[in-house]
């Protein structure tokens, strides 16, 4: 039995050890400092970076975590606070429906309510893609926090004849709170890795571009784009943006996962 | 003649809560449950009251009714009267909140803010209540009264969490007197407690009821007898008998009550 457990650790530890293996390895030689800070360079020519695609990541990440995060934590705090009701058993339900539906869908439907009337990708429509992929989770997660709070503290605040929104207010949510930014750096760090709903809706770009109605590059569709090319040079430089982009969701999880250790009573 | 009999008035003790045909109920109409029947007693200004009985009688639902925070369970509900200095806890001009700064309540487990310190959980009350109180000096006058301070003087600032159980509930009590209440409801607050712990909180109760009124549910009969003036024992949901504390436990009138307080049920 115990052989067995430990045949599968080493089965399911495997492939993640030789992945990260084989990224820093391999990506390790792309990284230089006009890897982060330069444009792509055209095929044949050496250098370039995918300076753009950080900056555009971060635009279509940031943009999304400012749709998506007060929309995921305010459907997790009605779950939690009154969703008891028939109503809430429906929020409840579409929140699953909705986790589940596969990230290229989500892309689909961003280019249909963003990219479709606005005429043209931009990064505001990756962005809207990512939100909605954030909030499904996102709910579920806030509302097991904010549940998480023993009902106890509340009712020792409203014995003090302290208002319920006060309650609400000060008592739960100061509780939840380190668990509640947990479940942000999460979902940021799982809508910073995806590609697909970004395909159609932030597309790529060449350029630098600030502008979130302008096409954007991103860091996972220029690995994708690079990683399917023919070009040897294009391929060490997706597995150098593959690294890059490892390295920044790795560092949020870790993040969230220390806070998450550090605020536990 | 009528000074005689003012002086008398005077003298006799002042009805500080007055209980009238409470009945209290869980669940929905269709699945009531009765938690309280017809309950009617009265508590004088300054005496303890305790509240016996076997678990599941009420008792828990009874002190709840009192600070409304009963009506905060989903589906239950309560009818008849609860009268705190002659007034209707339930007329539409006394907000439940406003009530329950008068009436301030101790809870079975010790339950301090676990985000806030020793200080921030003695005045959470007054600070989230938005009062003007000196709130350095309510600290250090609260934690005086219940005789936590030379325990805690040094790490005011430490997590409340990092106390031990008896001083939690301690400064929790310090909690619900911070506000300044005028009754206090005390739910089992030892039962989690180990017997050094639980005699400084019977010792805190005694000091304290001069200038409280107390009513307490507790399942330890010997603690009643330490603690209260007045004693009610609670059967089923219905109130089978109160009186002054030594009568209830040497001569009750009622057999359920002796057969309950001699031990040969509950």
């Amino acid at each position: 039995m115990r052989t067995l457990c430990g045949a599968a650790v080493v089965a399911a530890l495997l492939p993640l050890v030789s992945l990260l293996w084989l990224v820093i390895s391999r990506g390790a030689r792309a990284l230089s400092w006009s890897f982060f800070t330069r444009l792509p360079a055209p095929v044949g020519e050496p250098g370039g970076g995918i300076g753009n695609a950080i900056v555009g990541s971060v635009t279509i990440v940031g943009l999304a975590a400012l749709i998506g995060l007060p929309v995921g934590l305010g459907a997790g705090l009605f779950l939690a606070e009154r969703g008891d009701g028939r109503f809430g058993q429906a929020v409840r339900f579409s929140a699953e429906v909705l986790a589940s539906v596969p990230s290229i869908v989500v892309g689909v439907v961003a280019y249909g309510l963003v990219v479709v009337p606005m005429g043209r990708f931009s990064a505001l429509a990756g962005a809207v893609a990512l939100a909605l992929i954030m909030i499904p989770p996102l709910a579920r997660a806030s509302e097991e926090m904010v549940r998480l709070v023993p009902s106890t503290l509340r009712e020792a605040s409203l014995a003090l004849g302290v208002p319920a929104w006060r309650t609400s207010v000060s008592i739960v949510l100061r509780t939840a709170l380190v668990g509640l930014v947990h479940a942000c750096l999460l979902v940021v760090a799982r809508a910073a890795g995806e590609t697909a709903p970004l395909l159609f809706t932030s597309l790529n770009n060449q350029y630098w571009n600030l502008r979130p109605d302008q096409p954007t590059a991103s860091l996972t569709v220029q690995i994708f784009n690079y990683a399917i090319s023919p070009y040897e040079e294009w391929h060490e430089q997706a597995w150098g943006a593959a690294l890059v982009l490892i390295a920044i969701v790795g560092a949020l999880s870790i993040g969230a996962r220390t806070l998450a250790r550090r605020g536990a009573p | 003649m009528t000074d005689a009999a003012d002086v008398d008035r005077i003298n006799e003790p002042r009805r500080k809560l007055e209980l009238i045909r409470l009945s209290a109920w869980f669940g929905g109409a269709r699945e009531r449950t009765w938690a309280l029947r017809n309950v009617s007693l009265t508590v004088d200004e300054g005496s303890v009251l305790c509240v016996i009985g076997p678990s599941g009688c009420g008792k828990s639902t009874l002190l709840r009714c009192v600070n409304r925070m009963h009506e905060l369970t989903p589906r239950a509900g309560s009818e008849g009267s609860v009268l705190l200095d002659g007034e209707d806890i339930h007329s539409s001009e006394l907000d439940p909140v406003w009530l329950r700064r008068r009436v301030g309540m101790v809870f079975q487990r010790p339950n301090v803010f676990p985000t806030m310190s020793i200080r921030e959980n003695v005045v959470a009350g007054l600070r989230l209540t938005g009062s003007r109180a000196d709130l350095e000096e309510t600290v250090e006058k609260t934690l005086q009264r219940i005789a936590l301070w030379a325990e805690v003087k040094d790490r005011l600032d430490d997590p409340a969490t990092r106390l031990s159980g008896g001083q939690q509930q301690r400064l929790c009590i310090a909690r619900a007197l911070a506000v300044e209440p005028e009754v206090l409801l005390m739910d089992e607050p030892t039962s989690a407690l180990d017997p050094i712990a639980t005699a400084k909180i019977e010792e805190l109760i005694d000091e304290l009821k001069h200038r409280y009124t107390i009513v307490m549910v507790t399942h330890n009969m010997q603690q009643a007898i330490r603690v209260s003036d007045y004693t009610a024992f609670l059967y089923v949901g219905e109130l089978v008998e109160i009186g002054p504390t030594t009568q209830i436990f040497t001569q009750p009138e009622r057999r359920e009550t002796e057969d309950y307080v001699t031990g040969k049920f509950g």
